[in-house]
């Protein structure tokens, strides 16, 4: 070993990710970030310090050994890198695209005290891209426990909590509303975040771990928890349906044709593949000027899709400024690059008839920001007086999704702005962070085992 | 035990054919069959690169495990299904119940109003009044005699049977809102009309029950995508509220619907619908004249999922084939791991 790594000596830039131009990938939907290679995720890996108070484990909502497989890619061992990786985690190739890690890991870094932090997400995203390439999958040795989980949803939670359940021994059935496993990873982030098939590769390594996927079941309609419980065999049920209800402002004319949510359009165009109509039978059609209203990540991903789909000029309207935007740093630059036209402390008002049931334009007023409210961020007043009218086709809201109403509705938690996303202690979390959870039923315990498993009582 | 219906797809086993537009599909779903309840819808996709459309539980059978639907070839995947959909294939996806099932209520004798394609899913609704002891009245329109389906199966549920046909070819010679006015002139007592088909006649006939202030739900049917609250695309004006078909209805009360809303909705892709339809035609023309005796229509464009998963590693290892500490190249650009997916 080289000797000791100090913040003097290691590289003092992040290495840069390759990236498809601006101009170019707005014509397509291939990834917009390519990943590392080797060269450049050995170069990011010297940047790591080992340092031993290893405050990104702490910072990662499931606990990755972080340190141990970054060692691992500084020695060129990537195979060693996975296993470290997929001792916590069996997802890599999607946490490590879509992970809010400037939150999370990367943001309590030590070397970002001084530099910036070391790129752990792209790290990550390398050895799970490896793994895939390679055709890896680690199965570790399974003692069946004979408890069997059923998993409500095939979300980043759902898929998350499957791959624990099977690790621990226990038969595990993920339902899916959809024909496709994935949630809101296969129809809400777009192909040039997080290409669907990676998704199929690192649910296909959940496969193998025994998980099973029964897509096309809407649980609560076709059977309920209770009947999981009760008739199935189930032992416990995990409830992962997450936060998919749109939220619609309720202003003038937000039922008019040309106006829809953020989930539609990414809906249409990621998991119906509208992009690919008519080859394929879902329409999406975008007009020549688009607003879309917020300024999240959902947000930046429906401008980008829009662009991509053919739209001409795409407005972002957010009612705070650049400050308060929620959206990672990275995509809004990115819209920018790609040509999104942002306006600041704007708030429609009004979304205006074309007399056919179309639209028109949309009438907003200027915002300007006051004390700030209870998220802690400025709140945004209107400036009266200061309406204004644009000229635009379509509308797409991106002002959040509340959790999906179903029979779990009330067993969500979410943060005090209803944002399930942000949960507000990440840090304190074990369950990954970025989705809702519930545990419903009795859990099972592997360990100690205070039950047994239902298939015994009833035979008891 | 419980059984899912999973892997290749859920299977048609019976079709029947009304008119050359109206068809009903027999799928096996013993599952669902246990769980539909009067008033609640399937969404199906008929293959793998089809659409995901909304369609009522018209019947379902939970001692042989069957839910039917009926069919009217409308569109581009309602066309499609009507060539491809036969007894022994299999539909690609199929999700369901959903939607809040009717309140069948309390009402002692209620009107169950079908028109055209609406007398399918209103079937249910007169079964369950009749099941619990209700004085059913059963109106059934129809263009003229030749397009009458189900007559027998009303029949048997309903206390009082009064066809409509627009040309007077079979039963009384008018729309249904003229079969609603003779049923209430007969029976002051009427406590609830059921009104499922066209947004037009489901308009007349909340015209016509609303003076007699007589309840009248009706069944919508907005363009869906996913069919559990996520998209939006649903959303029905109710007076001041909005609400979504699928989550909150499909059932509402008449008198509050904005049907001029639900018209111009369901317009919203109207231009697309009419592409897609000319460039099927097109497709099926050519495919006739070609004879080569491929019997499908345009294959889906997506191949199953272990070929793209292969290629997709294929062209991952490529990307990282610069050995650890080889001087290599950046990645070419663009990414291609999604041209493998563009198909």
């Amino acid at each position: 070993m080289a000797k000791k790594r100090t913040i003097r000596t290691i590289p003092q830039q992040r290495t840069p990710m390759p990236e498809q131009p601006a101009h170019e990938r707005v014509k397509n939907f291939a990834e917009v970030a390519c990943g590392f290679g080797a060269e450049e995720a050995l170069r990011e890996s010297q940047r790591c310090l080992l340092c031993p108070e290893q405050p990104c484990i702490e910072g990662c909502p499931v606990g990755v050994d972080i340190p141990g497989f970054i060692r691992k890619i500084g020695e060129k061992d990537f195979r060693g890198a996975y296993d470290a990786l997929t001792g916590t985690n069996l997802l890599p190739a999607i946490c490590g695209r879509v992970c809010p890690q400037e939150n999370q890991c990367e943001g309590v870094c030590t070397v970002g005290d001084s530099l910036e932090p070391v790129a752990i997400g792209r790290l990550e995203r390398f050895v799970g891209d490896t793994a895939i390439a390679e055709g890896w999958v680690n199965v570790p040795y399974i003692e069946p426990n004979r408890f069997k989980v059923g998993i409500v949803g095939s979300g980043p939670a759902g898929v998350a909590c499957a791959a624990d359940m099977a690790k621990a021994g226990c038969e595990v059935v993920v339902y899916e509303a959809f024909h496709r496993p994935g949630g809101v990873l296969c129809y809400g982030i777009p192909d040039f975040r997080l290409p669907n098939v990676v998704i199929d590769a690192e649910i296909d390594k959940l496969r193998k771990l025994g998980v099973k996927f029964e897509c096309n079941t809407l649980v609560g309609r076709l059977f309920t928890i209770e009947q999981m419980v009760e008739e199935m065999g189930f032992d416990a049920v995990f409830v992962g349906t997450g936060a998919g209800y749109p939220t619609l402002p309720g202003i003038p004319g937000d039922s008019l044709n040309g106006v829809l949510s953020a989930n539609e359009l990414l809906t249409r165009c990621n998991l119906m593949r509208a992009k690919e109509f008519p080859n394929f039978d879902t329409p999406m059609p975008i007009e020549k000027r688009v607003a879309v209203i917020g300024a999240g990540n959902t947000a930046m991903d429906a401008m980008r899709v829009c662009l991509r789909l053919g739209a001409e000029k795409v407005y972002c309207i957010y009612r705070r400024s650049r400050t308060e935007c929620p959206a990672r740093a990275e995509e809004v630059h990115h819209a920018e690059e790609e040509g999104v036209e942002f306006h600041w402390l704007t708030n429609p008002v009004e979304i205006l008839d074309d007399g056919a049931g179309g639209v028109r334009g949309m009438r907003c007023i200027r915002m300007e920001l006051g004390e700030p409210d209870e998220s802690g961020r400025r709140r945004p007043v209107p400036v009266p007086g200061s309406e204004l009218d644009i000229e635009i086709d379509l509308v797409v809201f991106a002002i959040g999704t509340t959790p999906t109403r179903s029979s779990a509705r009330r067993r969500i938690s979410s943060s005090t702005s209803a944002a399930t996303s942000r949960p507000t202690r990440i840090s304190r979390l074990r369950w990954p962070a970025s989705t809702p959870a519930a545990i419903s039923s009795r859990a099972p315990r592997p360990s100690s085992r205070p039950w047994a498993p239902a298939a015994e009582r009833r035979a008891a | 035990m419980v059984e899912t219906n999973q892997g290749a797809g859920f299977r048609i086993l019976a079709r029947e054919d009304y008119s050359d537009v109206t068809y009903s599909l027999v799928i096996r779903h013993p599952m669902m069959a246990k769980a539909a309840k009067p008033g609640q819808f399937v969404i199906v996709m008929s293959h793998e690169s089809g659409e995901r459309i909304p369609l009522t539980i018209a019947d379902f059978d939970r001692e042989k495990g069957t839910v039917t639907l009926v069919v009217q070839a409308v569109g581009k995947t309602t066309k499609e299904m009507q060539q491809t959909c036969k007894a022994g294939t299999a539909l690609y996806a199929l999700v369901g119940p959903m939607g809040v099932p009717s309140s069948l209520g309390h009402a002692r004798k209620v009107v169950c109003v079908g028109g055209g394609l609406g007398v399918a899913p209103v079937f249910p609704q007169a079964r369950g009044f009749k099941e619990q002891g209700a004085y059913v009245i059963g109106i059934l329109g129809f263009r003229t005699e030749k397009l009458i389906f189900w007559r027998d199966k009303f029949a048997a549920c309903c206390d009082e049977l009064i066809m409509c046909t627009d040309d007077g070819s079979a039963g009384i010679k008018g729309f249904v809102s003229n079969g609603i006015e003779l049923a209430i002139s007969k029976h002051p007592d009427i406590d609830e009309v059921v009104a499922i088909g066209p947004p037009m006649m489901m308009k007349a006939c909340v015209e016509t029950t609303r003076p007699h202030k007589i309840k009248t739900t009706v069944s919508l049917n907005p363009i869906m995508v996913d069919g559990t609250g996520m998209c939006g695309g649903c959303r029905v004006k109710l007076g001041d509220e909005v609400k979504f078909a699928c989550v909150d209805g499909p059932d509402f009360d008449g008198h509050k619907v904005d049907f001029g809303d639900l018209m111009t909705r369901l317009r919203r892709y109207a231009d697309k619908e009419k592409t897609a339809v000319q460039r099927w035609s097109e497709t099926c023309r050519m495919r006739d004249q070609a004879a080569f005796g491929a019997r499908d229509p345009a294959p889906p464009a997506a191949s199953s999922e272990t070929p793209e998963l292969d290629l997709a590693r294929a062209k991952m290892r490529a990307r990282r084939q610069a050995p650890p500490g080889a001087t290599g190249q950046l990645p070419e650009l663009p990414d291609p791991i999604d041209d493998v997916l563009g198909g």
